[in-house]
């Protein structure tokens, strides 16, 4: 296939860029504050995204109905990230600017990502600031009273806002702090425990969704006028990775399903700070914040399979890999570039600790130059959980550090509104692809999900809504939710069927193995073509083998993890075909075949600047690939560069 | 080599309207890396294989951030090891042939759902009362312009790093929730963004928490338990402001 599609329209505004998002916020249709009332938006998901979303909509006056399959909205895995978020304030004079936050981040993403998106997110970055210290949120200090900055990799600006190592659950108890706000005053009512299971569609349209009560087993449907999707990224289709247990693609899954296009599946993040895996039952892997390396400097033995320790091991004998290959950048290169050299010193035979499987983060210079004192206040919280996992203790010895599956950049399709190719239905936050190109800067998640939740979504949503006053949403009795709560009911009922000898975890860890091997950091022809012929075996026999004891009427995990498992292998497929046909290598995506001399990601922006997004097709058919080219009118596009 | 163990657990199970009892299970192989999740997960895996429903057990982000996870392990929330939550509390704590005991939080207000996954959601209620400070989105003032003292924001992000779990509920002899609670009032209550809303939020969320949980008698055994080791200063900060909150609060409606 060649060609632009002309089904993907993104929407983007006419204008100079920095225009564009302040023309268009005048341009697109409003719905005034009375009638405000008459419109009902269901928002899934309580995370960064959905719980601001949620919250800045049952603000502005919409009746949002708000789900989350956790207890609590407050336990949604944004809850997790450490470092920070950006924010172009340039308080620290150094030369910041909206215009700088938006080249690094296209930079970042490798020239793959939206430019007009990427910059309303710059813009937007400092509002989130404004908003999140006004909500409470505890961010570093510096005596003086004002907000403390620190760096990231990726840029050589300090614009990281920070709060010890939690800024990911500080950003998020403000934002649920205004969503039980808003539950308290009526205008978010809140569904906790919910899993949803189907996105409803009435015309092509999106009308609801379909819901299980993870406690009772109760199927329910729910209606609206607009469905929001903030449900988070697939990384665990890897099985081991930094999400948390419970983060799945289902919800987007089922909607890509209903006719929304998943966008650039093969785009994944792999950190590179994360704490080596130790033994075969390991269930998930645990983030070390990129902070760290601000003032850890990463080295390997310079000897193959060294046997001593790394204090035994003479400053001349040890290869600071990074800074030896990157001087401009150090330790501070992006995440791609960081993990892909991690890879391949290990992959040389000079990992170190037990199983070979890591390279050294090491503090010795940091603690001698600024004392243990201020090593402890900026990151103690985070040497004392690698203690707690690896019973070593960082002050005294240097962290063992390999890089681990984070975050997904790809996602659902979405126009410049943020709406799927489903009308009607939105996708914030990582759920959806538009901001971070091929790779995702560090900080730059939770800015991402707090600008389209706050920011972004709850004034784009407005122009579509605007053309449905006077209409009610479809009624739950309407035969479409009959037949989606069937297509429910006849999955679960085929998983009690089955009753094979496995476990779902078992075919979850088969399955993280095989997109590892063959989708991980580097991925090449064969491999993939491998993938996808092994996937779909090993599918086959999940189907007939999985063992899912106990019934649907109750609280039963092995059911609510079969389903998800089940949509990670349609997820897998797509994700091995997207990365086949991106014959580049761009951030995340890594292409054996297409590296440069020096072994750097080669891209071919003749032939792939663009997104590849898909369309279903059907059970058993292979999605349709549409491409949506990029325009990069303001940042030239060249080699990436961190040397 | 690593070294593996053999435990024997003592598990609570319980189906959801029924009673329940104490049930034996054997561990073996157990590796001294994994989580305490990690080796409930093998014996679920095993139970799967036999044919008997797993345990259920609740856990999420499995880094100690999230507050999911709530086991009372040998009568201890969140087990033996301090500030830690159970899911980051690893197996070389435990030695081969220990005998464990499993059971879920211990409290009338976190009611059982199954097995030892407990029902949180009066922590929610007590949010809901006044845990929030007024600030609409698109109301926000520079962030620069409201300076923090060092010590103020320090001590705010002291409180705010309270997960939710609830251990402090369970660990007290009384189901007294005045830790949590404390530590969300005095999040704000420290904060200069905090002060306009300062006593309506105490009074409402001390009386929201009076509703589910018990009464405190001092103890300290929610600080022990506290994964986070929330400072019990927060508390005595909360029934100051509480005190005080009865006489602000009337000036303010006018009363007086």
């Amino acid at each position: 296939m060649s060609g632009y599609s002309d089904v993907l329209d993104s929407k983007v505004p006419e204008g100079p860029i920095a225009e564009k998002w302040t023309n268009h916020k005048f341009n697109m249709k409003l719905v005034n504050p009375a009638n405000k009332r008459k419109f009902e938006v269901i928002v899934v998901g309580t995370g960064l995204a959905g719980a601001s979303a949620a919250a800045t909509m049952g603000e502005l006056g919409y009746k949002v109905k708000a789900f989350t399959f956790h207890d609590s909205p407050r336990r949604a895995h944004s809850i997790a990230a450490q470092g920070g978020i950006n924010g172009a304030k340039n308080y620290q004079n150094d030369g910041d600017s909206v215009h700088r936050l938006f080249y690094d981040t296209v930079k970042g993403g490798d020239y793959r990502s939206r430019e007009a998106n990427v910059h309303r997110l710059a813009e937007v970055s400092v509002d989130i600031i404004d908003q999140a210290a006004a909500q409470g949120v505890p961010f570093a200090r510096e005596y003086g009273g004002l907000l403390a900055n620190r760096s990231f990799g990726g840029a050589q600006v300090s614009r990281t806002f920070y709060a010890r190592g939690q800024t990911g659950q500080q950003l998020l108890l403000g934002a649920y702090s205004a969503l039980m706000r808003q539950v308290n005053e009526g205008g978010v009512e809140l569904y906790n425990r919910q899993e949803m299971l189907e996105l409803v569609t009435k015309d092509g349209e999106a009308c609801g969704i379909v819901c299980r009560d993870v406690i009772t087993g109760e199927i329910s449907s729910h209606t609206a006028h607009a469905v929001v999707l903030a449900t988070g990224g697939y990384g665990n289709v890897y099985y081991l990775s930094t999400n948390a247990m419970m983060c799945n693609v289902t919800a987007a899954w089922r909607a890509h399903r209903k006719g929304a296009m998943f966008a650039n599946p093969c785009y994944t993040q792999i950190h590179p700070t994360c704490i080596p895996s130790s033994d075969p039952f390991q269930s998930k892997l645990t983030l070390m914040s990129e902070s760290l390396r601000n003032d850890g400097r990463i080295w390997v033995p310079d000897k193959f399979d060294e046997a001593r320790s790394a204090s035994d091991i003479p400053e001349a004998e040890r290869d600071y890999y990074l800074e030896r290959k990157y001087p401009a950048f150090g330790n501070l290169v992006p995440r791609d570039v960081a993990s892909r050299n991690a890879k391949t010193v290990v992959d040389a035979g000079k990992g170190v600790g037990p199983l070979k499987n890591g390279v050294y983060l090491d503090f010795a210079e940091a603690i001698a130059r600024d004392g243990e004192d201020t090593v402890r206040a900026k990151y103690g919280n985070l040497f004392d959980m690698y203690e707690r996992i690896t019973g070593e203790n960082p002050y005294k010895q240097p962290m063992r550090i390999y890089p681990a599956t984070h975050y997904t950049m790809g996602g659902l399709w979405v126009d410049y509104h943020l709406m799927t190719t489903v009308p009607g239905c939105y996708a914030i936050g990582e759920a959806n692809f538009s901001d971070h190109g091929a790779n995702r800067l560090g900080a730059s998640a939770l800015m991402q999900g707090l600008a389209d939740g706050y920011f972004v979504l709850p004034y784009t949503i407005g122009d579509q809504l605007a053309g449905k006053l006077g209409s009610d949403p479809v009624p739950a009795d309407d035969p479409v939710f009959k037949e989606a709560i069937a297509d429910v009911n006849d999955r679960t009922n085929k998983w009690l069927a089955v009753k094979g000898t496995k476990s779902v975890d078992h075919y979850h860890r088969e399955l993280g193995k095989l997109v590892w091997d063959y989708i991980g950091m580097e991925r090449n022809k064969n491999g993939l073509e491998k993938a996808i012929s092994e996937i779909t075996s090993l599918e086959e026999e999940f189907e007939k083998n999985v063992r899912v004891l106990g019934s649907a009427d109750t609280l039963n995990q092995s059911l609510e993890k079969v389903g998800r498992v089940s949509d990670f292998f349609g997820l897998a497929k797509l994700k091995a075909r997207d990365a086949l046909v991106r014959e580049e290598s761009a951030g995340g995506h890594f292409r054996e075949e297409h590296q440069t001399e020096e072994g750097e990601a080669q891209r071919d922006d003749e032939n792939f600047k663009h997104v590849t997004a898909w369309d279903w097709n059907g059970e058993g058919e292979a999605q349709t690939e549409h491409r949506e080219e990029l325009v990069f009118n303001e940042v030239p596009l060249t080699q990436r560069s961190y040397k | 080599m690593e070294k593996t163990m053999k435990l024997t657990l003592k598990v609570w199970r319980q189906e959801p309207g029924q009673n329940g009892k104490f049930q034996t299970y054997e561990a073996p192989g157990i590796s001294e890396d994994m989580s305490f999740l990690e080796m409930l997960d093998v014996v679920n895996e095993r139970l799967i294989e036999e044919g008997t429903p797993p345990i259920v057990f609740e856990s999420d982000c499995r880094e100690g951030i999230c507050g999911t996870c709530n086991l009372m392990i040998d009568g201890q929330a969140h087990g033996p090891e301090k500030a830690t939550a159970t899911c980051q509390l690893h197996m070389r704590k435990y030695n081969d042939g220990d005998h464990i005991t499993i059971e879920p939080w211990r409290a009338a207000s976190f009611p059982i759902i199954r097995d030892l996954a407990v029902d949180r959601s009066a922590l929610d209620a007590i949010q809901e009362a006044g845990g929030y400070i007024t600030a609409p989105t698109g109301s926000a003032s520079d962030a620069n312009l409201t300076p923090v003292p060092k010590e103020a924001a320090d001590s705010a992000m002291d409180a705010a790093a309270c997960i939710g779990c609830g251990a402090c509920v369970a660990a007290c002899p009384n189901s007294a929730a005045q830790l949590f609670t404390s530590a969300k009032v005095m999040h704000m209550n420290l904060l200069p963004q905090g002060q306009a809303e300062r006593w309506k939020r105490t009074e409402n969320m001390v009386e929201t928490m009076e509703e589910y949980f018990g009464s405190c008698t001092n103890h300290g055994e929610c600080h022990e338990a506290c994964p986070k080791e929330i400072s019990l200063d927060f508390i005595a900060l909360m029934n100051k402001d509480y005190v005080k909150s009865k006489i602000k609060n009337r000036k303010l409606s006018g009363q007086n």
